[in-house]
């Protein structure tokens, strides 16, 4: 199925309001369940003119309005990113998450807080933030170089090497993280079980505006990249042909996604399949023209996320699944899906 | 036009192409015939800037091709590569459409030109088909309306640059494509095409250029170059060489 643009402009319509309802399911709905129109009034308040009780009011305004800030930000970026990548890798199945690229800035970030803190000394929790970002994303940065490395070959792309390094990259982390732990107290062993599964449970409005931070500019450059990118699915000496500094698109988009990643890792963990299952979808009704596939992966990468976290805080309440279960139950059948189908089409 | 001056390639650390120097004018077309590993694809490489040159230069308009920026370049210089790696499915206007990209002529202009160029590479019945839904031959065309689409309202000063354009292509199709070419220069455009078919470059090249073991062995006119001793000794077949009935170029006999 492909639509004509103006169809196009409707789907976009749609996925902005499919994430507005999913912003106000992520407010209204966990353990204490508040009402849609409380949790408007709870927002509003100050031109509602009536208050909703105080407790409720909490809870809306310091858990789950950062909570929700925080999944709408990292479901965009890591929808974003992993949109990119499978145009950098001219392959449909090049994900942040599973070709080591999380896992890379989960280790960067791990050994900042373990080494950092011995070396130094106990840090301050207020610091540990703002030193886990950069930590990730050298590591995200590290492993992206590593992966792009190995996967070109004389005829471009090749998944099998890029997804067998993925599986080192994420044995190596996995294993460096395993040895971090023995060197760490309680309060870093809590903070590197938190990265391996990935959650917003520790939203809060100082790692909001961190990560919003760090995505802003990716969420400004990548969209302008599309046209380079759309080349860049022909082959990089077509994209060449057709004006493309290839060279220099191809950094940014390394630079910009190892950003990205190492900063929602850094926030919420590992978050996986976002960034594979989202954009997939999108191209399955918008088609593969990066200029509607990016805007509308961040949208649509948002409210997954949101209604991820929801079911995370539902199915066990009140007691909490971590996010990351949820997305990998979800994302990884799905990857089988795709894969399998790739392979009766005859692609790679 | 580009000027190829001494230029030498390697690839591989193996010396592919050596002292070959010649001009491609405007409004010309060139057919590059020789066997396989002749450095055919090389020359291409090299005379677009994807392969660098180890010696010599190659000069598009009188400035060498790495002075360009790659947006200036590719507002002149259009190239039909042998296949392409597209997996994503694309409608196929929207492949056309990005021969466009690198001009900023207005959507309207844009449109007008993708049409032509679909209608004149035949593929305007497939335009809102999936890229990933059509044939070899069919893709091949597509990419032809795309390159088209890039040099189309050039003129004098674009170059053209064909791989194998006829490959995978029916009979029809082959001198379709050869029909296009040469209208492209006659409205100006230099255009080179490397063909296997001697006798499709009989019938549409201006001048034929053979290259034997990476040098230039001739170059000239169909009846200059396409002789039976020249082709026996580069393609190691002996074959006849007889005046087209109805034209007025040779016609290769096996």
């Amino acid at each position: 199925m492909v639509l004509q643009p103006r169809y196009k402009r409707l789907v976009m319509m749609g996925l902005l309001a499919f994430l507005l309802v999913a912003c106000l399911l992520s407010l209204a709905l966990g353990p204490v369940s508040i009402a849609p129109s409380d949790t408007l009034r709870a927002l509003f308040w100050r031109f509602a003119g009536t208050a909703v009780p105080a407790d409720q009011q909490l809870i809306i305004e310091q858990i789950r309005l950062p909570r929700m800030l925080m999944g709408v930000v990292a479901g965009a970026t890591l929808a974003l990113t992993g949109a990119a990548m499978q145009g950098l890798f001219r392959n449909p199945l090049a994900d942040p998450g599973l070709i080591g690229i999380s896992s890379g800035a989960a280790l960067g970030a791990a050994l900042v807080i373990v080494l950092g803190s011995l070396l130094v000394g106990p840090l301050g929790a207020d610091w540990q933030p703002y030193l886990t970002v950069p930590g990730a994303f050298v590591g995200g940065l590290a492993c992206t170089a590593l992966v792009y490395r190995l996967g070109q070959s004389v005829q471009g792309t090749s998944v099998a090497s890029m997804l067998l390094a993925g599986i080192a990259i994420t044995a190596i982390s996995g294993a460096l993280v395993g040895l971090l732990s023995y060197l760490a107290d309680d309060g870093m062993l809590r903070t590197l079980t938190f990265w391996n599964m990935g959650s917003l449970a520790a939203a809060d409005y100082p790692r909001v505006g961190l990560l919003l931070l760090c995505c802003l500019p990716i969420w400004w450059r990548l969209p302008r990249l599309a046209p380079a990118l759309n080349a860049l699915l022909l082959g990089e000496s077509e994209a060449r042909h057709l004006g493309v500094e290839v060279e220099r698109v191809k950094r940014e988009l390394v630079l910009l996604t190892a950003l990205g990643v190492g900063a929602c890792v850094a926030a919420c963990g590992l978050i996986g399949f976002v960034g594979l299952v989202v954009p997939h979808l999108v191209r399955l009704v918008l088609g593969p023209d990066h200029r509607w596939l990016l805007p509308a992966s961040m949208l649509l990468g948002s409210a997954l996320l949101l209604l991820s976290d929801v079911t995370a805080r539902l199915l066990l309440a009140p007691a909490e699944l971590p996010l990351g279960i949820i997305t990998a139950l979800l994302g990884a059948p799905f990857f089988l899906s795709l894969l399998m189908r790739v392979r009766r089409q005859g692609g790679f | 036009m580009l000027s190829v001056e001494q230029l030498g390639c390697s690839r591989g650390g193996r010396q592919v192409l050596r002292h070959l120097t010649f001009d491609l004018c405007a409004g010309e077309v060139i057919a590059v015939l020789g066997t396989n590993g002749a450095g055919k694809s090389t020359l291409l490489a090299a005379l677009c800037g994807a392969l660098a040159v180890d010696a010599g230069r190659v000069q598009l308009a009188g400035r060498n091709l790495d002075e360009w920026t790659a947006g200036e370049r590719a507002r002149r210089l259009a190239v039909l590569p042998q296949q392409s790696e597209l997996v994503f499915p694309f409608r196929v206007e929207e492949v056309v459409a990005l021969g466009r990209m690198p001009h900023a002529t207005g959507l309207q202009q844009d449109r007008a030109i993708c049409a032509d160029a679909m209608a004149a590479a035949d593929v305007t019945h497939l335009s809102q088909r999936s890229y990933l839904t059509l044939s070899g031959g069919e893709r091949q065309r597509v990419h032809l309306a795309r390159v088209l689409a890039q040099v189309w309202e050039v003129g004098e000063g674009g170059c053209l640059l064909l791989d194998e354009p006829t490959a995978s292509l029916d009979l029809a199709h082959q001198r379709l494509i050869m029909q296009q070419a040469r209208a492209m220069a006659s409205r100006g455009l230099s255009v080179l095409v490397v063909l296997h078919d001697l006798n499709l470059a009989a019938a549409f090249a201006d001048r034929v250029l053979l290259l034997h073991e990476g040098r230039l062995d001739a170059l000239g006119t169909p009846w200059q170059v396409l002789q039976a001793d020249h082709i026996e000794r580069v393609f190691g077949v002996a074959v006849q060489v007889q005046r087209h009935p109805q034209h007025d170029c040779p016609l290769v006999i096996l």
